[in-house]
C-alpha cells in the first residue's frame, strides 16, 4: 500500500510536472489565469472549510448545514443589499451593512443550529448527530427556497471595479483580487484569535481533550458555540464574496460549495486549520487545472475523485496527525 | 514446554509517549497470571497490542495453542486473533446494547459458525441445525456463567455487576484457550467480587483455560494468582509469586508513590 | 422549572427566531424586477409558532433527559405485540393481505400507480435498512445502485432485447457487483468519511449519465422502456399497471422473507453488533470489513431491483430521477420509520410517501417536513416512529428450572 501510495505519487507529479512546464512555456498568459482562478475559488473554498474543519476539531462531527450557514449569509447580504439599494443609501454604507448583517447572521444561524441540532445529541451514537446533521441541511435549504424564490436570483456586485486596477483587470478582476485579500486578512485575523486570545486558547484546549478541558474549568458548551459562531462567520464572508464573483445566487448554492469545501477540509487533514488553508489551495488550483485544460463537465468528479484517493492512501490529509483511536 | 503466551520486547509509542517500553512476559499452561501496576502504567495497552486491537511498534507476540505449534499474533487483526483462540473482555464494559443478553453471546459463536449468506437466506437444514445449535450452546454458556435468568433481557438493563459476567461469558462463547481479562472485579461490591473469584477458579479448572488478568483490587490478585507481573510507567519492573511480589521493594515504591499521589 | 419561568424562557426563543427569521421570512426581494414585498404577518407566525415549538421542544427535552435514568418498562411498540399475540395475529395480517390484494381492483388505476411508488419506496427502505439501519453505515448514495438497475434494464433492453424477466436477476447480480466494488475501497473509512463518499458516489454516477451521451443519452433519457410481460404476453395498460403492482408486492414479499431471514442469522447479528460497536465486535472474532461489505452490497441488490420497476413502471427515465434528494428520501424513510426495523421502515415509506401524494397542498414543504423530522426524531426517538424488537428465545429443555429462577428472582 505504502509503495503504491508512493509509485502513484511520484508518477502523478512526473506527468502533471511535465504537462505544466509544456503549458507554461506554450502559453502563459492561459497557465497564469488558471492559477489565478484556482487561488480565488480556493480561497472561498477555506473560508468555507475553516467551519467544517473547526467544528470537526472540536466535536468530531461534520456538520452538513455548513454549507447552508453560507448560503443563509448571501442570502441576507442579497436581501440587504436590495432592500437598501432601493431606499438610495450611499453604496459604501450599503456594502459595509450588507457584510455586517450577512456575517451577524450566518452567526446567529450556526449558534441556533448547533443549539437545536447537535447539542442534544452530543453523547448519542456518531450516526445519530450525522443524520440530524443531514437534516438540518434540509431543512435549511427548503426554508430558504420556499421563504424566498427556487430561482436564482442575479446579485448586483458590491465589490466595484477599481479605477486603479483597471491596467491589471484583463488578467485578474478587482473581485477576484478583493476575495484573494480579504482571505488572507481572515485567516491572519483567525490565527491570531486562536492563538492568543482567550477563547482561542480554550478552543484548542477543548479539541484536545474535553473531559480535560472541563476540568479545568473551560465551559465546554460556550467554547462549542465560540466555534459555530466563528465558522459561520468566515462562511458568511465567503458567501458574499462567492455572490459578487458569480453574480447570482440561490438556496442550493450551500450544497456544492460545502461539498467542495468538505473535500479541501479532508484533502488538508481535518481539524487542522492550516491544513483547511492549504487543502482549499491545493483543491481549488487543481480543480481550476482539471476544467481549463481536460473536461470542464466532470469538475466535480474531479473533485470527489481527489477526495476518494485521499481518504484511501492518506486519510489523515497533508498536514493532519495519524492518531490511534483509544480503546 | 513453550509457554502458552510469551510477549517478546513489547514496545508502544502514541507520539512522544511510550506506553509500553521493551516488556516482556511469558505465561505457562494453566496459569492464572495477574498483571498489575498504577493508572496508567500500560496494562490495556498491552493488551490491545496482544489482541491486534493497536500495531505495537516493536516486538513480537507469540501464542503456542494446546497441541498447536508457536506462532506470532503481531500484525493480526483482531478477529483473528480470536479465532487463533485468544478472548478478551474490556475494561470500559463494550457490550452490544442494542442486542438481548442471549445474542450478544451468540455473538462470540460468530467465527465458530459457518454459514454464510446463501445459507441464511434459504435457511437449508444444515444452517437451521447450525443456528439451534449456537443458541443451544450459548445458553449452556450463559447456565454456566450463572445468567441464565436474563437470556432475554437487553444487555443494557442488566447490573453492572452481571455485565462485567456477560463480557466474560461472550468471550467464553468464542472458544478460547487463553482469557484476558481487564480489571474483571472493578465495580463490583464484595459479594460480587467472591463469585467472580469463584468463577474464574472454575474456568481454569473445568474449563482449561489460562488466564491473564489486569486488576486493582489486590486482595483478589493475591488469592487467585499464580504468577504476577508488575509493570510502572511502561516498563516491566517485577514478576513472582505473590508472597515474592508483595516483599518486593521496587513494588511497593511504585504503589507507594502512587497512594501518595492521591492523597 | 416553574411554569412562569418556562413561559418566560419561550418567549425570549421566539423573540430570537422573529429576529433570526426576518430578512428571510419578512422581506422577499425579486432583483429580476427590482420589487420588494414585506410579508409582517410573517413574522407574527413565527413568534406564536416558535413560542409553542420552544414549549414542548423543551417539555420534550426534559422529559427525555428523565428518561434515560428511569428504570426500563415495557415499551414494545404495540404492533409488534399484536403480532406476537396468536389471536390478533391471524386476522391481521389477513386483513393486511386482504386490503393489498383488492386495491388494485377497487381503486382507480392513478392510485395503483401512487401505491406502485409507494412500494418501490418500501423495498428501497428496505434494502438501506440493511446498510444503515443494521449495520449502521451512512449511505447518501444508495440512489447510484437503483440508477444502475434502471438503466440497466432501460439499455440491456434498447441493445440486446433482454426482457424485463431476464433483466431483473440479472441487475440484481449487477447491483451487488457494483456494491462490492465501491464498498471495497471506501468501507475501510472511518463511518463519517463513508457518508461523504458515498454521497460524492451518487452525485458522480449522475453526472456521468448526464454528460455521457453515447452510453446514456445524455439529459434526454430513455424513452420507451416495454413494460413487463406475462409469459410473453402483452396486457393493456391498465392491466399492465396492475400487474406491475402485484410484481411489486411479490418483490416487497420476498424482501420482507429474506431481510427477516438476515436479520436473525449470523450475519445479521454480526452488522448489529458492529453497528453497537465495532472494537467489541472485532474482539468477537469477526471480520469488520467483510460484514461492513456484506450489507453494503446486499442494499446495494435490491437499490437496483427496485430501479427495474421504476423503469419497468415509468417507461421513461432520465438522470434527474436519481438525485441526491431520491437518496435523501430513502434515508428519511428509514430514520424515520426506525432504523432496524421493518415494520418500521414499511410504515415510514407509506407514510411518507403517500401522504405527500394525496395532500397535494403540503407536497411542496415535504423536504422541508424531512428534514425536521430527522432532526426531532434523532433527538427524541432515535429508534424511529416503530422500533425493532429482537427475537426472544425460548428453551424447552430447561424451561422449569428457568421459570422457578424468575419466580425466585421477584420474589427476593
Ligand atoms: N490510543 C492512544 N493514544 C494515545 N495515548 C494512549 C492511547 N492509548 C493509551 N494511551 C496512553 O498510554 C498510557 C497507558 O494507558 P493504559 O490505558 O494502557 O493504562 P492502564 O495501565 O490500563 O491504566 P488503568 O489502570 O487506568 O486502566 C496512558 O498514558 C494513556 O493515556
Ligand atoms: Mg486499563
Amino acid at each position: 500500500m505504502r509503495w503504491i501510495s508512493i509509485l502513484l505519487g511520484l508518477s502523478g507529479t512526473g506527468a502533471v510536472g511535465f504537462f505544466a512546464v509544456r503549458e507554461i512555456i506554450m502559453y502563459p498568459m492561459y497557465f497564469f489565469e488558471l492559477v489565478l482562478g484556482g487561488l480565488t475559488r480556493g480561497s472561498i473554498y477555506a473560508l468555507i472549510a475553516l467551519g467544517y474543519t473547526m467544528v470537526y476539531g472540536i466535536i468530531q462531527l461534520i456538520n452538513f448545514a455548513h454549507g447552508e450557514i453560507y448560503m443563509i449569509g448571501a442570502m441576507t447580504a442579497l436581501i440587504v443589499a436590495t432592500v437598501l439599494g432601493m431606499w438610495g443609501w450611499n453604496t459604501a454604507v450599503i456594502v459595509i451593512l450588507a457584510f455586517v448583517f450577512a456575517i451577524v447572521y450566518s452567526c446567529a444561524y450556526g449558534f441556533t443550529v448547533e443549539k437545536i441540532a447537535y447539542k442534544p445529541l452530543r453523547n448519542a451514537p456518531r450516526l445519530s448527530a450525522l443524520i440530524s446533521a443531514i437534516g438540518m441541511s434540509l431543512f435549511l435549504q427548503n426554508y430558504v427556497m420556499l421563504a424566498q424564490t427556487p430561482d436564482y436570483l442575479p446579485f448586483e456586485s458590491l465589490i466595484p471595479d477599481f479605477q486603479f486596477w483597471e491596467p491589471f483587470a484583463h488578467i485578474i478582476t478587482s473581485v477576484e483580487i478583493t476575495i484573494i485579500i480579504t482571505t488572507v486578512i481572515v485567516m491572519i485575523l483567525l490565527g491570531l484569535l486562536i492563538k492568543f486570545t482567550r477563547i482561542g486558547k480554550a478552543m484548542r484546549a477543548t479539541a484536545q481533550d474535553k473531559v480535560m478541558a472541563a476540568l479545568l474549568g473551560i465551559n465546554v458548551n460556550n467554547v462549542i458555540s465560540a466555534t459555530f459562531v466563528v465558522g459561520s462567520a468566515t462562511a458568511a464572508i465567503g458567501g458574499v464574496l462567492i455572490a459578487c464573483h458569480v453574480g447570482q445566487i440561490n438556496f442550493y448554492i450551500g450544497f456544492l460549495a460545502g461539498l467542495k469545501a468538505f473535500i479541501a477540509a479532508v484533502l488538508g487533514g481535518i481539524g487542522s486549520i492550516p491544513g483547511a488553508v492549504l487543502g482549499s489551495l491545493v483543491l481549488g488550483i487543481s480543480e481550476s487545472f482539471f476544467t481549463g485544460y481536460f473536461w470542464s463537465e466532470y469538475e466535480d468528479v474531479f473533485a470527489f475523485a481527489i477526495l476518494v484517493l485521499i481518504l484511501i492512501f492518506r486519510p489523515s490529509g497533508i498536514l493532519g496527525r495519524h492518531d490511534t483511536q483509544k480503546v | 514446554m513453550e509457554p502458552i503466551l510469551n510477549v517478546k520486547n513489547l514496545t508502544m509509542k502514541f507520539g512522544g509517549l511510550k506506553a509500553l517500553d521493551d516488556v516482556s512476559i511469558a505465561i505457562e499452561k494453566g496459569q492464572i497470571a495477574a498483571l498489575i501496576g498504577p493508572n496508567g502504567a500500560g496494562k490495556t495497552t498491552f493488551f490491545n497490542c496482544i489482541t491486534g486491537i493497536y500495531d505495537p511498534s516493536m516486538g513480537d507476540v507469540q501464542i503456542t495453542p494446546p497441541g498447536k505449534s508457536t506462532q506470532s499474533l503481531r500484525g493480526l487483526k483482531p478477529n483473528y486473533v480470536t479465532e487463533r483462540g485468544v478472548a478478551r473482555t474490556f475494561q470500559n464494559i463494550r457490550l452490544f446494547h442494542g442486542m438481548t443478553v442471549l445474542e450478544n453471546v451468540m455473538i462470540g459463536r460468530h467465527c465458530r459458525l459457518s454459514s454464510g449468506i446463501i445459507k441464511a437466506m434459504l435457511r437449508p437444514p444444515s444452517q437451521r441445525e447450525e443456528e439451534k445449535k449456537a443458541v443451544y450452546d450459548s445458553y449452556e454458556i450463559l447456565e454456566k456463567i450463572g445468567l441464565d435468568k436474563y437470556v432475554n433481557e437487553m444487555a443494557v438493563n442488566l447490573s453492572y455487576g452481571a455485565q462485567r459476567r456477560l463480557e466474560i461469558a461472550r468471550a467464553m462463547a468464542t472458544e478460547p484457550f487463553l482469557l484476558l481479562l481487564d480489571e474483571p472485579a472493578a465495580g463490583m461490591n464484595p459479594k460480587e467480587t467472591k463469585e467472580l473469584d469463584d468463577l474464574i477458579l472454575w474456568l481454569r479448572d473445568n474449563e482449561n483455560l489460562t488466564i491473564l488478568l489486569i486488576e486493582h483490587d489486590m486482595k483478589l490478585v493475591m488469592s487467585l494468582s499464580d504468577r504476577i507481573h508488575v509493570v510502572d510507567y511502561g516498563k516491566k519492573i517485577a514478576e513472582g509469586n505473590p508472597q515474592e511480589i508483595k516483599a518486593n521493594p521496587e513494588v511497593i515504591k511504585a504503589y507507594l508513590g502512587e497512594e501518595s499521589d492521591d492523597a | 422549572m416553574p411554569i412562569k419561568q418556562q413561559l418566560k424562557q419561550s418567549l425570549i426563543i421566539a423573540f430570537w427566531f422573529m429576529i433570526l427569521t426576518f430578512p428571510i421570512m419578512v422581506i422577499k426581494v425579486n432583483t429580476i424586477q427590482n420589487i420588494i414585498v414585506f410579508r409582517w404577518f410573517n413574522l407574527l407566525w413565527v413568534g406564536i409558532l416558535t413560542f409553542f415549538a420552544s414549549l414542548v421542544w423543551n417539555y420534550f427535552l426534559r422529559r427525555t433527559e428523565a428518561g434515560k435514568k428511569k428504570d426500563f418498562e415495557d415499551d414494545t411498540p404495540l404492533i409488534h405485540r399484536l403480532l406476537q399475540n396468536d389471536r390478533f395475529r391471524r386476522p391481521f395480517l389477513g386483513l393486511v393481505a386482504a386490503f393489498f390484494i383488492a386495491y388494485p381492483f377497487i381503486f382507480p388505476m392513478y392510485h395503483t400507480s401512487i401505491m406502485i411508488s409507494a412500494l418501490v419506496y418500501v423495498m428501497l427502505g428496505l434494502g438501506l435498512n440493511i446498510v444503515v439501519g443494521l449495520a449502521g453505515l451512512l449511505d447518501l448514495g444508495y440512489v447510484a445502485f437503483y440508477a444502475v438497475g434502471a438503466y440497466a434494464y432501460a439499455l440491456l433492453n434498447l441493445h440486446f432485447g433482454l426482457s424485463f424477466w431476464v433483466v431483473l436477476p440479472l441487475s440484481a447480480l449487477l447491483g451487488t457487483l457494483f456494491g462490492v466494488l465501491l464498498g471495497y475501497p471506501v468501507l475501510r473509512l472511518r463511518g463519517d468519511y463513508l457518508a461523504i463518499v458515498t454521497l460524492g458516489f451518487g452525485e458522480i454516477i449522475r453526472i456521468v449519465l448526464e454528460n455521457w451521451d453515447e452510453f446514456s443519452n445524455g439529459p434526454r433519457g430513455i424513452a420507451d422502456i416495454p413494460a413487463p410481460t406475462f409469459f410473453g404476453h402483452q396486457f393493456n395498460q391498465d392491466n399492465t399497471m396492475i400487474y406491475i403492482y402485484f410484481i411489486v408486492i411479490a418483490l416487497v414479499l420476498m424482501t420482507i422473507f429474506f431481510v427477516h431471514r438476515l436479520e436473525n442469522s449470523k450475519i445479521g447479528r454480526a452488522w448489529i453488533a458492529l453497528r453497537d460497536d465495532e472494537i467489541a465486535c472485532q474482539a468477537m472474532g469477526i471480520d469488520k470489513f467483510k460484514t461492513k461489505l456484506t450489507a453494503f452490497a446486499l442494499g446495494a441488490t435490491w437499490a437496483a431491483m427496485g430501479g427495474v420497476i421504476f423503469a419497468a413502471k415509468t417507461s421513461y427515465i432520465n438522470p434527474m430521477s436519481f438525485t441526491i434528494w431520491e437518496s435523501i428520501t430513502i434515508l428519511c424513510v428509514v430514520v424515520i420509520g426506525g432504523m432496524g426495523s421493518a415494520i418500521g421502515v414499511i410504515a415510514g415509506a407509506l407514510v411518507l410517501i403517500l401522504l405527500p401524494e394525496y395532500l397535494r397542498a403540503v407536497a411542496e414543504y415535504r423536504m422541508l417536513v424531512f428534514g425536521a423530522l430527522q432532526v426531532i426524531v434523532m433527538v427524541f426517538k432515535p429508534d424511529g416512529l416503530i422500533k425493532s424488537v429482537r427475537k426472544v428465545y425460548t428453551f424447552k429443555t430447561s424451561q422449569e428450572p428457568q421459570q422457578e429462577k424468575i419466580a425466585h428472582g421477584t420474589h427476593t
